[in-house]
């Protein structure tokens, strides 16, 4: 009673788990369960029962209401879809004039404003991407067909790669000084060497109309959201939902609303590149000091350049952790947006991969993650420019760079004109490097996977059988074996015994959504792998963030080592792996591992920072050695930090756990993947995202509502 | 006499829900406490003073007193309850945005205890800030601000950031942000406390120095009562909303108004406070002996000299003429006499 009484939390926790072993010994397997014929597959059978609900007939297994709930919510894939398909074709038909017939014409409205945005983000990527590549489009749209066949000679011809690199080159230094500069003329020689110009250059024009773009609506929304409340209340939801929907999911609706191709795989970028970047200015306006804003309204600043003279720099910081989100979002988009038909080094990295030329994947994936990291320190250093005053400059000093362009644009073509002449009949060199001509290092790294794969073969599958029947396929039955309403009750239970009644009713409900849709058991193999992955991240992520932080120099070296591994698109992730696992579980399970590592140790470190160096030194005074400190003084105050760092992990590796369908699993990712080929696969793939999103949100609500409390248990901000 | 610059009447400012209608059931009587029993917070109580041209006004109160609220409300920076405020005569509440801004461009400068510079902004990016607003070129206002940089003595400092500086360092710049326009009107609110003892001081004769170069109408808030008794011409007492004692810094010292003021008077040496003026017999110009002392110098300054003589010592004007006397006994009385001594 003692004891009871001592620790009261310990026992809520006890009893919890009790109640819920026993509901899962009590409750017996149906004979009838197999998880292959899961309730998902719409194959008619007439072992399926059926119910008829707004007039949609749904079918699906009964079995014992506490084993599995009924899919009560079946109806809703068929509705979005319905709906949708109603939007667009049937919705608020109107008159609009249509250019190439010169006739009014009747259309439904969402049909024409989801037209008109495609005509317009079409243009805008035609654009950069004729400036950059040459063709035909941009001309077009300004004159017409007739007009370009009677003067060829206005076909945009292109930028020589030379003057791209060395423009690159140049703006980097006028951005960032040498260092950059240096970089990024070696990167873009890179690409072009490697007969990579096409392709990049495709895929860093979907990127200059998708990044600033996302830019501009995140600000902008940022700006309303801290501006009324009544907007941001608004937002709020879709921001929640949409942080830890994976990209896939958006895909799908999308693909209805805006076809196939570069222009909708923008619009879904923006879709998911926004909502961070609205988060993070709203988190950086809200934490300008108020005597700053007095200044600036004491300086006579209107309400305009209160908010881009005064708060928008102040918040820079916040805001430019937005931006490198957007630019980290949009790349990793590149790729998967190639599953709609978006052009690209996306598109030749998926391709390679489906043909499993690991090479080719590895080469394509490298200049993705180039462009990547030079867009992102660009855009860093842009932002950290400063202006020289009292320089007292001549013009040749003032304009040296643009002078030096002009000088490098006059070379560049004469370089060209040269090529043409001199690669009389093959391909002009000194112009574009065209795809597959460079050099190509594909089959050098084939052989290496060949040859690691002859010799390790056996160590690799001993570790691959081990591995999946000795932990994989356990832990995945365990899962199964979970009756639903077991599940529910210890999901619930916890909620109510971190966060009350309020905490509980909201992961109730967003439990009952996801085992009343007709996917529970593809999300608890969902969760299953999620789990696995997480556990395995964190002890790693949490070993090697506080081995660093034992020294100064680990430190920043590991967090500079996280955020060029944050720069790469996610689909990377899976080349090497595939490279040593092939096509099996163990693969996704180490992607996972890898990518979701990166925020565990990033926020371990955080946390063990943000440790007040008062306290290092009172535990010093006190004798303590360096475990008792760490273990009585850092990690206690640091934990909520590190909690953060969890919920992170997790939205991690959810996103990686979902793009691994791509690989081969059996889990709600595999799913959307499928519906993105279904005609009908709109409702079912944002159902889908749903279910993953809200999987994400129950863990995120349980760890925040912890973290809060702890923090104002420990007195920390 | 010329209109003042700053003029109040009954400011109120109170904050809560229903503050505006409460304010107007209360007829001019608020009480703190059934206010707060409503949800209200009275932040300034019944303000009425004026400040005239030239003229520093220090505003001293504890953290909560509502001095803070007070300045925010003649700077419109938060919008008082009720009462008026005239600025040159200008009813400031009922300005429009525009106007308020153009005020706030030409005529007010502001100084913030936590400096509130900007971060990205270099030091003499941020003095030319506010000129930059106002529409000033880039040359025009960054040669004004060089200026200003050496007005306030950063030299060859003007390119650090603001992290890059010490506290003092940065509140310059805050000086010289808020003089950049040249205002007529200097609000500061409690630009010395965030600061160490010693700079404080360093600080506090800087900012004489240049207030005797520039006159200007000041506003002055501190918490700290030897800082105002340093350099106000008039100090106004706050508590809990209610302006306690308004006055000179001598007749705060010799006849504080209420109890509250007569404790923070009790510790200060009156010496260092009051002249001559204020303790001499303008009655008896009679028997007196050959020193002859201005009625505008300090009694520390004095004493000395004052103490060594045996007859009674004449005071004169800045013009020579004999307007008093005051003899040693009247020095020692007021250095010693009427202090409560605490053992």
């Amino acid at each position: 009673m003692e004891l009871f009484k001592k620790y009261p939390k310990l026992f809520q926790w006890i009893f919890l788990l009790i109640v819920f072993f026993a509901l899962c010994f009590a409750i017996d397997v149906p004979e009838t369960y197999k998880f292959i014929r899961g309730q998902a597959e719409f194959v008619k059978d007439p072992n399926q029962s059926t119910f008829v609900f707004l007039g949609k007939e749904v079918r699906y297994y009964a079995f014992d209401v506490f084993w599995r709930l009924p899919p009560l919510l079946g109806w809703l894939p068929i509705w979005i879809n319905d709906s949708l398909f109603f939007l667009m074709n049937d919705w608020m038909p109107m008159e609009f004039w249509n250019e190439d017939t010169q006739e009014y014409k009747t259309r439904p409205l969402v049909l024409q404003i989801t037209r008109n945005l495609t005509a317009f983000m079409t243009f805008l990527i035609e654009l950069i991407r004729e400036i950059l590549l040459g063709g035909l489009e941009t001309i077009v749209a300004f004159t017409s067909w007739d007009w370009i066949d009677a003067n060829p000679w206005a076909e945009l011809p292109g930028l020589p790669w030379t003057i791209v690199a060395a423009g690159s080159a140049i703006l980097a230094y006028k951005l960032g000084g040498r260092g950059l500069a240096i970089f990024a003329g070696l990167a873009m020689t890179y690409i072009s060497i490697f007969g990579q110009w096409k392709p990049s250059m495709q895929t860093l024009s979907f990127i200059l109309v998708a990044a600033p773009l996302s830019f501009i609506f995140g600000l902008s929304l940022g700006i309303a959201a801290f501006k009324s409340k009544r907007v941001e209340k608004a937002l709020y939801p879709i921001l929640l939902v949409m942080q830890t929907m994976p990209q896939y999911a958006v895909l799908v609706p999308a693909l209805v609303l805006f076809g196939v191709g570069d222009h909708a795989a923008v619009i879904i970028t923006m879709i998911v590149a926004v909502p961070p970047m609205i988060l993070l200015t709203l988190l950086g306006l809200r934490a300008v000091p108020p005597e700053v804003i007095e200044a600036g309204r004491m300086s006579g600043c209107n309400n305009w350049q209160l908010m881009f003279k005064v708060l928008i720099p102040t918040a820079r910081r916040d805001i430019l952790i937005g931006v490198n989100q957007v630019i980290m979002v949009c790349f990793s988009m590149a790729v998967i947006s190639a599953f709609i038909g978006a052009k690209g080094l996306g598109f030749n990295l998926l391709l390679a991969l489906n043909q499993l030329n690991i090479g080719l994947a590895l080469e394509a994936g490298l200049c993705i993650s180039l462009i990547a990291i030079l867009l992102d320190k660009m855009s860093l250093a842009w932002a950290n420019k400063q202006v020289d005053y009292f320089g007292n400059l001549n013009f040749f000093q003032r304009n040296k760079n643009s002078l030096f362009f002009g000088l490098i644009m006059i070379v560049g073509i004469a370089l060209a004109y040269f090529g043409s002449i001199y690669f009389k009949d093959g391909y002009n060199y000194l112009f574009e490097v065209p795809h597959n001509k460079g050099i190509s290092t594909a089959d050098f790294w084939n052989k290496g996977v060949d040859w690691i794969f002859d010799t390790f073969f056996v160590y690799i599958k001993a570790f691959n059988t081990w591995l999946i029947v000795e932990v994989l396929q356990p832990m995945r039955a365990l899962y199964l074996r979970m009756p639903a309403i077991a599940t529910i009750v210890l999901v619930v239970g916890a909620g109510y015994l971190i966060g009350g009644a309020r905490s509980a009713l909201v992961v109730c409900g967003l439990t009952l959504f996801i085992a009343l849709s007709p996917w529970w058991d593809r999300a608890l193999v969902t969760t299953y792998m999620a789990t696995f992955g997480v556990i395995v991240s964190c002890i790693i992520g949490f070993t090697v963030g506080t081995l660093c932080f034992q020294n100064k120099h680990s430190t920043k070296f590991m967090l500079n080592v996280c955020d060029i591994f944050q720069t790469f698109p996610s689909f990377v992730y899976l080349i090497p792996v595939m490279m040593l696992f092939g096509i099996t579980d163990t693969s996704v399970l180490i992607a996972v591992i890898v990518y979701a590592t990166i925020p565990a140790t990033r926020y371990t470190i955080e946390g063990l920072r943000s440790v007040p160096s008062g306290l290092h030194d009172a535990a010093t005074m006190s004798g303590v050695t360096k475990f008792q400190r760490l273990f009585k003084i850092e990690f206690p105050l640091a934990f909520p930090h590190m909690m953060l760092g969890l919920n992170q992990t997790i939205v991690f590796a959810l996103f990686m756990v979902i793009i691994g369908a791509f690989i081969g699993t059996e889990d709600l990712g595999q799913y959307i993947l499928k519906a993105l080929s279904d005609k009908k696969g709109a409702g079912i793939g944002l159902t889908l995202g749903i279910c993953v999103a809200f999987i994400g949100l129950i863990f995120d609500n349980l760890i925040r509502t912890w973290v809060d409390k702890r923090k104002k248990h420990l007195g920390i901000d | 006499m010329s209109e003042p610059v700053i003029k109040c009447e009954s400011v109120y400012k109170i904050f809560g829900e229903n503050a505006e209608t409460m304010l107007k059931e209360a007829n001019g009587n608020v009480d703190a406490k059934t206010f707060q029993e409503n949800g209200c917070i009275v932040g300034v109580n019944n303000a009425s003073f004026e400040v005239s041209k030239g003229e520093m006004l220090v505003v001293m109160g504890l953290s909560g007193s509502g001095k803070s609220t007070l300045l925010r409300c003649i700077s419109r920076l938060t919008d008082a309850t009720g009462g008026k405020i005239f600025i040159e005569g200008q009813d400031l509440l009922n300005l429009n945005n525009k106007e308020l801004i153009d005020l706030r461009r030409n005529k007010m400068g502001m100084v913030f205890q936590s400096f509130a510079l900007l971060p990205h902004k270099t030091v003499v990016e941020n003095i030319a800030f506010p000129l930059q607003i106002k529409g000033i070129n880039t040359e025009d206002s960054i040669n004004k601000a060089m200026d200003m940089v050496k007005l306030v003595g950063l030299d060859g400092r003007e390119n650090y950031f603001p992290r890059e500086l010490s506290g003092g360092q940065q509140q310059r710049v805050g000086i010289a942000r808020s003089l950049a326009v040249e205002p007529d009107i200097w609000f500061l609110d409690e630009p010395f406390s965030a600061l160490d003892p010693l700079i404080r001081k360093e600080m506090q004769d800087e900012f004489l120095r240049l207030q005797e170069k520039l006159q200007k109408t000041i506003m002055f808030i501190t918490h700290d009562f030897d800082e105002a008794l340093k350099l106000a011409d008039r100090i106004a007492i706050m508590k809990d909303g209610i302006i306690e004692q308004l006055d000179t810094p001598a007749n705060i010292v010799l006849n504080p108004a209420t109890e509250y003021v007569r404790k923070f008077t009790e510790e200060v040496p009156r010496e260092k406070v009051l002249l001559i003026e204020d303790v001499m017999d303008s009655t008896n110009t009679e028997d007196i002996g050959d020193l002859k002392v201005s009625k505008d110098e300090i009694i520390e300054n004095v004493a000395e000299k004052i103490l060594t003589q045996e007859k009674t010592v004449a005071v004169i004007d800045n013009n020579n003429n004999i307007v008093g006397s005051i003899n040693p006994t009247k020095i020692i009385n007021t250095v010693f006499g009427g202090r409560k001594t605490n053992n």
